[in-house]
This record gives structure tokens, sequence and C-alpha cells, in this order.
């Protein structure tokens, strides 16, 4: 089985048809008056999924493909199992495949357990006799043993799946595609499932996962393949396809939260108006806590409670937020940091006219509202401001120790007396990384020791200050 | 296509455990069980009876006595043509899940609601055979030896009508609806509730082109009419053009075969 090709993808490219203007159904009647049945069959407008796509993977030999949604996996993994054809190039499989593509996906509510472990077996290519050799085996893979006999429908969705994943690997497939149904069961089922293909390997069969799990890819994998927008990006070794991978998805994130946080000045910006008297801001602040303004209040209104608030822009404008940008260590504006590297909160400032009551602020909340941090110049000891025309705040954090996840980000300037200039409210969002999962808010630096007998291995990585050094 | 073929035969052994799965789901919940398979044309023998020999008495020609096991002989075979390619109309869109995820020849779906059917028409045979009994009807045993014949040849023709069927309603929904009201016209355009002998000269040439009117014919002539089986000729013709249509049924079924798990 070695050396020679399992899988050998050529060329292939996949059109689907693209439901447009017309209706989704073709009917017999319009197919027929416009003489189109013929016609009507054929895709017009079509949507691309692969466009091109070739590679072999070695029999014995496990191949990951990762890539975004709607990168063309799944179409690929069908082309290979063989639901559905190609509309170009050509998909040679040596060796009866199986599929985990949908679990259970072939059985009857109303029939026994055991009734349709038969009949999935037969669908998946095994024989009658082949069912029954296995037959016991599968119910005790699958932990049914006290429920065979008892209709699918009365089953819980895990035990569906169990059962579905049961007869998949049974089957006993030369080749095997996975697509992203490890998850089910409990942890003890996950840990089979992982055994199982870990024997599947050690056999020398062909395995094929599709997953987002990244991880598991870089155990299981011996090679993994990257699709891109219906073509190979990169396919070779598990750890650098993935980190390249990794990184190619915090950039697209990047440039959305970028986007993102244009459209939000954008739509802000058009509805609030400028230059209105703060006391006028201060007498509409009526509105409760707890109850979302409208979206002209919202501009306007300063939102009492300030942390239920909903993201606006309001202010009377003689000192305007032109511009905000996040810098990190690169020194390029971006929205995604690594946990605990320096980021600059940069702030382009226009004056209309000369102010002289003038107090910069900015505020970081997490994903549940709850404020991180924030601070102005006025708490931080400022006694007095004033500017004319225009310039820049630069706010820097040395190191921004917070556990990973998203954050959004207030600016302001505003008045010693609170009353905002131009207060921009969760516009921003910011996202950090980091590569290990830790839970809260705030990362300490820190460091483990341990004296006694006691010994831990392998904390070398989460001991340092900075999770997130250089490595990427 | 002969390959294909091939291994649709490789997964008969599929298709007996999805029949007996379609017969044990059916009746799975319900009280009378397996029993409805008898109970069902027994009623619709009922419903026959009553609308002509109490509300239209005068209509049945005599020698046709008793009349209500005359229509049976063909109502039979009829539910049985009628229920599966309904079915088989609606099989692939039904079991979309399968044709999307699971890798099997998808022909099996069409082919399983024909002889699930089968098996149905069989359960319901006791009952005409008793009937056939009580009323002594006689019966020569060459015609019955022509009866297997029959329903070989009603069998060639639905799976053809059934690959046929499924594969074009994926595409066109609206088969279904259009199938439904076609089938009651087919049904009153086949001598089953009348003999053929009723029908005006002039319309009987329009008839016997309705291949359902042969089979039907040959039920009743083999199991009801005394005297010989005379429509044998026929039968054979309609046996040759079942071929074709099941050629043509699979053509069309294997050519659409690759759009479907896209469209359903």
């Amino acid at each position: 089985m070695t050396n020679t090709n399992a899988i050998e993808v050529r060329d292939v490219q996949k059109k689907y048809r693209r439901y447009g203007r017309r209706r989704q159904f073709g009917t017999l009647k319009s197919a027929l008056l416009s003489g189109r049945v013929l016609r009507d069959l054929r895709p017009d407008d079509t949507f691309e999924a692969l466009k091109g796509v070739s590679f072999d993977v070695i029999g014995g030999k496990t191949l990951g493909i990762i890539g975004r949604n709607g990168s063309g996996k799944s179409t690929m993994l069908k082309l290979i199992a063989g639901i559905g054809q190609p509309s170009a190039g050509s998909v040679i499989v040596r060796g009866r495949i199986s599929a985990l593509i949908e679990l259970g996906a072939g059985f009857h509510p109303e029939i026994s357990g055991r009734d349709n472990v038969y009949i999935n077996g037969m669908m998946m290519g095994l024989t009658k006799r082949e069912v029954s050799a296995r037959f016991d085996e599968i119910v005790a893979f699958a932990e049914l043993e006290d429920f065979i006999d008892a209709p699918v429908k009365t089953y819980s969705s895990g035990m569906y799946m169990r059962l579905g994943f049961a007869v998949a690997v049974h089957v006993d497939p030369e080749v095997l595609l996975v697509d992203e149904v490890l998850a089910v069961g409990d942890e003890a089922f996950t840990h089979k499932c992982l055994d199982k293909f870990s024997e599947f390997r050690r056999k020398g069969r062909t395995v094929l996962l599709v997953t987002h799990t990244l991880d598991l890819v870089t155990t299981f994998c011996d090679e993994v393949l990257w699709l891109d927008g219906g073509l190979i990006r990169a396919q070779g070794d598990p750890r650098r396809v993935i980190d390249a991978y990794r990184l190619d998805v915090a950039q697209a994130e990047d440039r959305a939260l970028g986007q993102a946080a244009t459209a939000a000045i954008a739509e802000v910006s058009q509805e609030s108006m400028p230059a209105v008297e703060p006391e006028v801001q201060k007498s509409s602040m009526e509105t409760p806590s707890g109850t979302t303004p409208s979206a002209d209040t919202s501009a306007e209104t300063t939102p009492p409670d300030f942390f239920k608030a909903v993201e606006g822009r309001w202010g009377s404008r003689e000192v305007e937020i032109d511009a905000v940008a996040f810098v990190g260590a690169s020194g390029q504006p971006s929205y995604v940091f690594p946990s605990g590297t320096p980021v600059e909160i940069r702030l382009q400032v226009r004056a209309h006219s000369p102010v002289t009551d003038l107090v910069f602020g900015v505020g970081l909340f997490n994903a549940d509202g709850i404020c991180c941090y924030g601070t102005n110049t006025e708490i931080d000891g400022a006694e007095a401001g004033a500017m004319t025309s225009q310039g820049e705040v630069c706010f820097a954090i040395d190191r921004l120790n917070l556990v990973a996840g998203t954050y959004k980000v207030d600016v302001a300037v505003h008045r010693k007396n609170g009353a905002p200039y131009d207060y921009h409210r969760l516009l921003y969002t910011l996202r950090i990384t980091s590569p290990v999962k830790e839970v809260g808010i705030f990362r300490p630096p820190h460091r483990w020791s341990f004296s006694g007998d006691i010994c831990i291995t392998g904390l070398g990585s989460a001991n340092s200050a900075r999770p997130q050094s250089d490595d990427r | 296509m002969l390959l294909r073929l091939r291994q649709v035969l490789r997964y008969r052994s599929l298709i007996a455990s999805l029949v007996v799965r379609d017969l044990k789901a059916r009746y799975r919940g319900s009280v009378l069980g397996f029993f409805w398979s008898f109970v069902n044309p027994l009623l619709l023998l009922l419903v026959y009876s009553f609308v002509f020999t109490v509300v239209l008495p005068g209509v049945r020609p005599p020698e046709l006595d008793p009349f209500a096991l005359f229509m049976f002989c063909g109502i039979l075979p009829w539910a049985w043509f009628s229920a599966s390619l309904l079915e088989a109309s609606n099989v692939l869109i039904a079991g979309s899940n399968l044709i999307r995820k699971v890798l099997f020849p998808a022909e099996v779906l069409p082919i399983v609601t024909v002889f699930a059917g089968l098996a149905h028409f069989c359960l319901g045979l006791p009952i005409l055979v008793a009937f056939l009994l009580y009323y002594r009807v006689p019966i020569m045993l060459t015609d019955l030896l022509w009866f297997p014949v029959i329903v070989l040849v009603q069998l060639v023709l639905m799976l053809g009508l059934a690959l046929l069927l499924a594969a074009l309603t994926v595409h066109f929904r609206d088969i279904r609806d259009l199938l439904t009201n076609l089938l009651t016209l087919w049904f009153f355009t086949t001598p089953i509730i009348y003999p053929m002998s009723m029908v005006p000269e002039s319309l009987r040439w329009y008839l016997n082109l309705n291949p359902f009117t042969h089979l039907a014919v040959s039920y009743q002539e083999v199991l009801f009419i005394e005297g010989t089986f005379t429509e044998w000729p026929r039968l054979l013709a309609v046996g040759g053009g079942a071929l074709c249509v099941l050629a043509l049924g699979y053509f069309v079924f294997d050519r659409l075969r690759d759009t479907f798990a896209e469209e359903v």
C-alpha cells in the first residue's frame, strides 16, 4: 500500500449553480413553454467552489485539509468521496472509501438501532454477512448495548452520532474521509475516536481529515493542504502550513475589524449633530438605563449608564477626533495584537476654535461590557489643557496584559466637567491573541516555581511574562 | 451503464433490507400493524362495491358477477402502481440526506419503492384469493401460470417509470403534483372499474394505447373471467415496451445522477 498514491486529484474544478434571479426550482411548465428543458438542466450562473486543485495522497498517509469557511474543503471531500462529480479534472481513489461527512445520515427514525446498523453498513458497501460479523463490535464501540433494539428516534443526539460514527469506522475502509465530526459524545468517546484514528494510521490506511481544529491536524497529519478560495494556498509540513494559515487568519481579521471600525465611524458621523450645546444633551439624558435608545438619540444622548451604553458618537464637536489608530510593536496600524505586547492608541485631533478646557480619555471594555481599564489626562494628574488647531494624541501601553479575546475601545475628548466635545463609544474593536488559554481579563506577568519533590515540566512557554513573543 | 447495473445487483441485499425497513417503518406505531396491508385494499373494495352495487346498480354487466370481485382484480395492481410511482417521484428529495451525505447508488431508492409496493401487493393477494374461493370462481391452472408473468411485466414497467420520475422530479418539482392528477385520469381511462366490453368501439383504440389496459385485462382474464387467456400477445408487447421504458428510465437517471447531490 505504501508509495502508491491512494488518492490522486488532478486539476479538479467544481462549479455550482448559483440561484439568482431565476426561481430556485425550474418548473416543467416554464421550461416547456420556452423550450429550454435541456438548457434548464445546465447551469448558467455558476459559482466556482474549486478552481483547479491537484494533489496526491500517498497510501497510508494522513492528510489534513484546512482553510477558512467557503474555501472548498467540504466540496473537495465530497468529490473524493464520489458524492458529486468534478466539473473538470479527475479524482482517482484506490480502495474502499468510507466518508464520515454526516454521522447517521441514513438512519431511519422509526426502526431499531439494530436494523439501522445493518442498512447503514450495507449502504457503505458491506455485505450483510460482514455487518453481522462486526455488529457486536459496533454496538460496543457506540456504547449502546442497552438501546440497540429501541427505535432510533428515541435516541439522544449523542447516541445517534455515536452509532453513526461506530458504523462508519467499522466499515474498515482503505481510505477514510472525515469532515469535522469528531466533536461527538463526551470526552471519553472523543478519545476513543482519536484512538481509532491512530489505529487506522498504524494499519497503514489513508485518512483525509477536514477540520478547523488545528491542534488535531498538528497531532495527526503527516501533511497539510491549505485551501483558500478554491485554490491550494500551501501544502506541506503541518506546523509550517498551520502557522502560515494562522497568520493569514489574523491578518484577515485585522482587515475586517478595520473595515468595521471605518463603517461604524461613517455611520455615527452621519447621524450626529455637530456643535450641540452640552447642556441640551444633558437634559436629554433621561433615557432610562437598560432600554435601548433609538438610533437618532443614541448619537446625541450621553447614556446615563456608562457600561450599558450602545456604541455611538456624540459631543459638541468643538474638538473632534478625526482618526483613531492602534499601533503595535511592528509600528504598523493593526487591530490584532498578541497579549503582552506594546500597543499605542493614536488620536488625530482637530479643534475648530481654540479651547482651554481639554481632557483626553480612553477606556477598554471586554466582550461582556466590563471596563477593563479606563483613564484620562485629568485622572492621571493633568492640571490644564489647551489647543488651538490640531495635533496627535498618543496613549502608549507598554504591555497590554489582557487575556485573549475581543475588546472594545472608547476614546473621548471632553471638558473637565465631563461635557464631551467628541465621544467615541465602543466604536473600535481590538482582538488580543494568545497561544495559551487563560481565563479572566487581566494577564499579570507570572512565574511558577516549585520546591521539594514536586516535579512539573514543560512550563517554559507559559512561564514567560510575554506569552506571544516574536516566534511568528 | 452495464457496470452500474452490476453495481445495483451487488446492492440487492441492501434493497431487500430497505424494503423490509419500509414495511416495518410504515406500520410502526399503528394498532393493526401489518394487517393494514390487508385492510387497505379491503376498504377500497368496499368503497367501489358501494358505488357500483348500491348507488349505480344498473351499470354493471350481468355476466360479471360478483362485480366487486371483478373490480378488485384490477384495483389491487393499480394500487401498487399508483402508490409506488407517487412515492418514487418524491423519493430522492425525501432522501436528500442520503444523496448528499452517503455514497451509494441513488437508483436504490426508487427501486425500493417499487419493491415495497410489490410486497404490499403480495400481502393483498390472500384477500383476493379468499374471495375468489368464496365465490367459487373457476380458475384454470394454465391461466394461473401467466400470473407471475403479468406481475413481472408490471414490475419492469414500474421500475422504468420510477427511475424516470425520480430523476426528473429532482429538477422539476411540479411533476409530483402533475402526477397525482395524471394518475387519477389514468385510473379512469383504464378498464378497471368497468370492463373493456362497455367501452364504445370508437374509444377502444385509444384505451389500447394505454399499457395498463393490457395489464388490467390480463389480471381480469387470468383471475376472474372464465375461458382461456387471450390477452397474452398484447401482454408480451407491453412487456417489450416495458423493457424499453426501463432502458430509457435508467438512461435518464444515469445522465442526471451527478446533478442529484446538488439539486435535492
